[in-house]
């Protein structure tokens, strides 16, 4: 009996983690769709709902009604494990998240190694997609967003690498704790920068968007998906987004923490601040998306080889010489 | 415990189904998704015996690098085909006896490295490092690896970059006729460079390129 309870319990839990992501992937849609009208003097989404809140919600239904097209000459499981597969990933990922210091679901040990891993798994969706579809567009677009993908998982590693340095642990909780005095933010700014240019190539966003680059790939690996696996893929993109800001907002602004331990900053609850630096950081995503145009593939390959990568290498050194100079190493 | 038990053998089973599906599927492509998930079951499993930082350096290593250029390689180089060629031609073929020795061959060692491990227990005293089961695998690992073994590390280290110069020395050539990009040439032209003012005369015109 008592072990049905924790079974049910962790279900409890885990709905009461998931439907809130999944509501928010749907709301962050609809800012982004917003902000790019903004930047460009349009009015954005404004019909459905108040301020066309439920534009989102709307959509989604269309999507559902809509007819699921599967190629004949595709390889028909891995076309339809594909939307699955980034779905998933995009959402397990959620599990080591903390929101404060005692609400996070699974407080592992090695939590900042299992976000990476799941980022890092999150290629598969895209090149299953691509090559399930047998058709020339996908192919291209998956190809392409493989590479870029492992590259920038590689400066994306050695930033991690920085801030574990700083800490010495890698669980999630203690990374945030350690920057209650001093965001990391501060001391490891270049890397932050590098890191939120990372994240941006890691989730083929604006100005990486290469592997659907509309000019040249029709949709590149979601040319031939339709209705809800399209939908899923788009949903999986997004929740992979807000996963994304979520890493950063641990990582560099400090998590769960106030910026102040003063009396009016104090009194707000923990997760509304993680959840005010994650849309802090989604903003200047799709800021970002609106402003800057698209990258040339090789001028993306160069960005991530030969500047960040020996940058960021370059900083652990740094980092690394400063901690043993000053004595500030943390110990076990 | 029983719960335990019924995972360990759900994930083994999986680890063991998907490398025999490895081998034995028709479609390349089909055996490099089955090979991935045999490294994320045997992930579990390391984790299972709590040795998440092995689990986790498993997944990204295995699954999220070296798994993802196998499918390059089979996806681009359209193998599927030639596989089954090369089992059909399979007549007289002298690749399956070497085949038969070398697996013969590991299965005898890892039957004498289990079988000590089972029934000599003696064989881990010889084991030089004291495990300190009061901290977390990452940091014994770390102060194993980095500070006992340094100079093995750092020798292995050396191997792996001889191979990296290796590799990038085969696959290296220099191609004519490319237009490089360098961001320093694009910055520091200036107006003299591009521009030249020149005076036309009447029905004259300019030489283009003189």
């Amino acid at each position: 009996m008592a072990e049905l309870f924790i079974f049910f319990d962790q279900i409890y839990r885990i709905l009461f983690l998931l439907i809130p992501v999944l509501v928010s992937v749907a709301m962050i849609v609809w800012l982004d769709r917003r902000v790019w009208a903004f930047v460009q003097k349009r009015r954005g989404p404004n019909v459905v709902g108040p301020f066309g809140l439920f534009q989102t919600l709307a959509d989604a239904l269309k999507y559902i009604f809509k007819e699921i097209i599967i190629p004949a000459s595709s390889n028909k499981v891995i076309f339809i494990l594909a939307p699955i597969v980034t779905m998933t990933l995009a959402l397990i990922a959620w599990a080591v998240i903390p929101f404060s210091e005692t609400f996070v679901l699974a407080d592992i040990n090695v939590g900042i190694l299992y976000l990476f891993a799941v980022s890092s798994l999150g290629v598969y969706g895209i090149i299953m997609g691509g090559w399930a579809s047998n058709s020339k567009y996908p192919f291209l677009g998956a190809i392409r967003s493989a590479a870029q993908m492992v590259s920038y998982e590689v400066s994306i590693g050695v930033i991690i690498i920085n801030v574990l340095l700083c800490v010495g642990s890698l669980n999630l909780s203690d990374i945030v704790l350690a920057q209650k005095d001093l965001w990391f933010v501060i001391p490891l700014f270049p890397m932050f920068i590098i890191f939120f240019i990372s994240a941006l190539a890691e989730t083929n966003r604006p100005p990486f968007d290469l592997p659907e680059a509309e000019a040249e790939l029709v949709a590149g690996y979601q040319t031939e998906y339709s209705g809800m696996m399209y939908a899923m893929f788009w949903l999986g993109e997004y929740a992979n987004i807000l996963l994304m800001c979520a890493m950063g907002s641990i990582l560099f602004l400090g998590g769960w923490l106030s910026p102040i331990d003063l009396f009016p900053f104090n009194v707000i609850p923990a997760p509304v601040w993680l959840i005010l630096k994650i849309l802090f950081l989604f903003i200047l995503f799709a800021l970002i998306k609106a402003i800057v145009p698209r990258y040339r593939y090789d001028q993306l390959m160069k960005l991530g080889w030969k500047i960040f990568l020996p940058f960021s290498l370059i900083y652990v050194v740094l980092t690394a010489s400063f901690l043993m100079y000053f004595d500030l190493l943390p110990g076990n | 415990m029983i719960a335990h038990a019924i995972v360990f053998y759900i994930f083994s089973l999986i680890a063991i189904v998907s490398a025999i599906m490895v081998t034995v599927s028709k479609n390349t492509v089909n055996s490099v998704f089955f090979l991935i998930l045999d490294f994320i079951s045997i992930s579990c499993l390391f984790i299972m015996i709590g040795a998440e930082f092995l689990g986790m350096i498993m997944l990204i290593v295995y699954v999220g690098a070296v798994a993802v250029l196998f499918l390059f390689v089979v996806m681009m180089l359209n193998v599927a085909q030639q596989k089954n060629e090369w089992f059909n031609s399979s007549g007289r073929s002298s690749h399956i006896p070497v085949g038969l020795l070398v697996s013969i061959i590991i299965f005898f060692e890892l039957i004498i490295v289990i079988g000590g491990w089972k029934y000599k227990p003696e064989l881990l005293d010889s084991i030089a490092i004291e495990i300190n089961t009061e901290l977390t695998n990452t940091q014994s690992l770390g102060s194993v690896i980095y500070t006992d073994y340094i100079h093995l590390f750092q020798l292995s280290g050396m191997v792996l970059l001889v191979a990296m110069i290796g590799a990038i020395v085969l696959t290296f050539r220099q191609r004519s006729g490319v237009k490089r990009q360098s961001y320093f040439k694009q910055i520091s032209r200036d107006r003299k460079d591009g521009i030249e003012l020149v005076d036309v005369e009447n029905n004259k015109g300019v030489k283009i390129d003189a």
